[in-house]
């Protein structure tokens, strides 16, 4: 038979495979240049291919445009094309010689603030845009914040339009100064500041001859350079089960895989586990992961684990060693970012998705919301409302097993659901239980740190 | 000591597998669309990995224009077979028939969007709540805009100014009577990425994918392959090329692209060193600005 003749050579190009991965995600307000910035990243590295930039010659032009839009590499609906803004994310996938790298370009606009979240949720680094004509604003504001707050430990501050402030450093400093005023109350590790001109690519690829005062890298220069930490825990060994796989077969009768990813720590065939909520211990048979059995797993590699016995766990159970587990508990206190048009209602019953296990839950107090621009905590106005940012009290219907969000982005973390529209309505990171003995009543009082 | 780390085809390939776990626990009635084309073919082998050593819980679902390649129809059939799976193909002539859809007139009439006409019949017909699909966020503008959970309301329609927020990694599959998901396990692959995931899991590929001989019509840039679904307009001609596919969808609109590739080694290299996108060999996306939204929309895959 011919279809399928063709028998693939070894070859793999060990380059490429060995090659490490930066995830980053673009924020700031509506019209800072996010867009045209990712646009002007691929366009001066030569990652765009010759049909779409035909196509963006071409898009440009009709729309009567002198300059290159491109903005319009990611803005890619008709409805942010027809608008000139985004809407929702974008990614893109370039590589260089050094570094590969996923793209997440957000919309600006506060009205998709949810869709900024999705964006920035899964990466390690943001580039907060900043319109050096405007300085810092709210949207400015409440994107870092919630950078700092999903736990991205690098930020970019890239000062753009530096061409509408004839590239003066005074306003660059003043910017910095001003940013660097508000961040101090975030909890953010490492924060660069570039000056740039994404429409004309000054500090883009290239160090620019018009900030000879500059004296750090151009962006890219950052991007392929900065120190990518995992933010992967492998020391609180964690593993949700997704599903048990039962072949039902002769060869592999006896066979009972819990299938799911390793959220945190090191699991080894022989070690000692403990099947959680139930409490009940059992030993690891074997581990199976894509390639074949496993001498250890860690996290997020997917796996299969079998057990010395039958326990009873299912989709939802987490196993964890019998000297290290989670909080096991119905009773969760969080800061939630609010997405949906209908307020939080503070006496509510939301779906609560943990980990892989649903639940009910019913909302227990709102402890505070959180003044964007000023970062203080506002005891008096209690309402959550779309794209507001407060801590709360859960109570959920069946105990989840949680860490704190800063000690595991898996277990710390939560989505809520709507029970009649099914939307996602609230992004949820857990503060408590974070294995002191301060009561949250305790630590509220205390309004020690976010 | 180990290091904890993993190369980023295999961050990919774990990251899939969770995907695809997924949709086996959230959903009652999933469906893998296959198409014997290169992205669900990897696809299908991440849901064998997922599942092992038990079968795949899903069936494969293929919606047949009657324009496909017939290399990759014979390959649909072995990849079936060879992995044990049930395989359901429905067909866009069937739709035609029954008065569901109409044929497009032209030089050459595509069936391309007829295909979302029986592929929610099928969806209809069999209940399913997910399909899987293989299509990837490098592909294309539009595609570069989906959810790995995306939504399809009762019509089957796609609302991309109103996606559902996608956190981490918590997936809501939650809906209503009627409506659907489709799913993407692939989103973070690039074209590169799979091919190199071909190469490691040396994976049968249709035979199309490789640089061979074929009787071919240039048609505004695209290099259609002889067929009878073709009709030459005035000037054209077929003449004899080497080529190759870098993407198989219809033959009506799927080009050609000369390549004397034909090693999984020299197919990575021409990826590599490749100046256009893999979409760009498609007539399809070439019809309008918004072609694939459009289709997404109305819900195609
Ligand atoms: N003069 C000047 N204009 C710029 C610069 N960067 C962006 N712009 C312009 O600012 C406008 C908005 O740019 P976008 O890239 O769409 O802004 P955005 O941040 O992506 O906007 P949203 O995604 O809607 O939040 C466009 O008209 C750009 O041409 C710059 O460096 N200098
Ligand atoms: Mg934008």
């Amino acid at each position: 038979m011919t279809a399928y003749t063709a028998s693939p050579s070894e070859h793999t190009d060990e380059h490429y495979l060995a090659m490490d991965l930066l995830r980053f995600t673009t924020a700031g307000s509506v019209d800072d240049g996010k867009s045209t910035l990712i646009g002007r990243l691929l366009y001066d590295s030569k990652a765009i291919f010759e049909d779409t930039l035909e196509n963006l010659e071409r898009v440009t032009e009709q729309r009567g445009e002198e300059t290159l839009n491109l903005a319009l590499l990611t803005d890619g609906l008709r409805a942010e094309r027809e608008q000139g803004i985004t809407i929702d994310v974008a990614y893109r996938y370039f590589a260089t010689p050094k570094r590969k790298f996923i793209i997440a370009d957000t919309p600006g606009h506060i009205q998709y603030t949810r869709n900024m979240v999705t964006g920035a949720s899964t990466a390690n680094l943001a580039i907060i845009l900043i319109d050096a004509r405007k300085g810092v604003i709210e949207q400015t504001c409440r994107h870092s914040f919630i950078a700092s707050l999903i736990g991205i430990p690098h930020v970019v501050v890239a000062v753009n339009k530096m061409d509408l402030v004839d590239f003066s450093e005074a306003r660059f400093q003043e910017i910095v100064a001003q940013y660097s005023e508000f961040a101090s109350r975030l909890n953010i590790p490492d924060i660069k500041f570039i000056p740039i001109s994404a429409l004309h690519g000054d500090n883009v690829v290239e160090n620019s001859a018009r900030t000879p005062w500059y004296k750090g890298g151009s962006l890219l220069y950052t991007l392929e350079t900065v120190y990518i930490g995992s933010d992967l825990n492998h020391i609180d060994p964690r593993f949700s089960i997704q599903t048990v796989i039962r072949p039902n077969n002769d060869a592999h009768h006896d066979f009972r895989g819990f299938a799911g990813r390793v959220a945190g720590g090191v699991f080894k065939p022989g070690d000692d586990i403990i099947s959680l909520p139930s409490g009940l211990p059992a030993v690891i048979k074997s581990i199976h992961g894509p390639e074949g059995e496993l001498a250890e797993a860690f996290a997020p590699m997917s796996v299969a684990i079998t057990l010395d016995r039958e326990i009873d766990s299912s989709r939802g159970d987490l196993f964890a060693k019998p000297h290290n587990q989670p909080a096991v508990t119905q009773d969760v206190e969080a800061m939630v970012c609010w997405f949906a048009p209908a307020k939080l209602n503070p006496s509510g019953k939301y779906i609560l998705r943990h980990a892989t296990r649903e639940t009910k839950c019913a909302i227990k107090a709102v402890r505070y919301k959180v003044n964007i621009n000023t970062l203080h905590k506002n005891t008096e106005d209690l309402t959550i409302g779309m794209n507001d940012i407060g801590r709360i009290h859960v109570r959920t219907a069946v105990p989840l097993m949680i860490d704190p969000y800063k000690r595991n982005r898996t277990t710390g973390s939560f989505i809520l659901i709507d029970e009649f529209t099914n939307e996602t309505v609230g992004a949820g990171m857990i503060l408590w239980p974070d294995g002191s003995e301060r009561s949250p009543a305790e630590q509220f009082a205390d309004m020690g740190g976010l | 000591m180990s290091s904890y780390n993993l190369t980023h085809l295999a961050q990919l390939e774990h990251e899939a597998i969770f995907v695809l776990r997924e949709v086996a626990a959230q959903f009652e009635r999933p469906a893998l669309l296959f198409s014997g084309g290169k992205d669900s073919i990897v696809m299908a082998r991440l849901a064998q990995k997922a599942f092992a050593p038990a079968k795949l819980p899903f069936p494969l679902v293929h919606v047949d224009t009657g324009h496909n390649f017939s290399e990759a129809i014979e390959y649909r059939d072995w990849f079936a077979e060879d992995v044990g799976a049930r395989l359901i193909v429905r067909y866009v002539a069937d739709s035609i028939k029954a008065g569901r859809c109409q044929e497009e007139k032209g030089p050459n009439p595509s069936r391309n969007g007829l295909q979302t006409v029986t592929l929610l019949d099928t969806i209809e017909e069999f209940k399913f709540d997910a399909c899987l699909g293989g299509a990837r966020r490098d592909e294309e503008k539009a595609r570069a805009k989906e959810r790995f959970f995306s939504h399809r309301d009762e019509f089957g329609q796609w609302d991309p100014k109103n996606q559902r927020p996608e956190l981490w990694n918590l997936f809501n599959g939650r809906k209503n009577q009627g409506e659907h998901f489709r799913v993407f396990p692939l989103s973070n692959w690039t074209e590169m990425d799979v091919w190199q995931y071909i190469a490691r899991e040396k994976l049968k590929i249709p035979s199309i994918y490789f640089s061979h001989q074929r009787r071919i019509v240039n048609r505004n840039g695209v290099l259609l392959a002889e067929s009878p679904y073709i009709t030459l307009l005035d000037g054209e001609r077929y003449e004899e090329r080497t080529v190759r596919y870098r993407t198989v969808g219809d033959s009506t609109c799927t080009g050609a692209v000369e390549s004397p590739a034909s090693t999984m080694a020299e197919i990575i290299q021409e990826v590599a060193s490749a100046r256009v996108t893999e979409r760009g060999t498609r007539a399809d996306d070439k019809r309008s600005e918004s072609a694939m939204e459009d289709r997404k929309k109305a819900g195609y895959f």
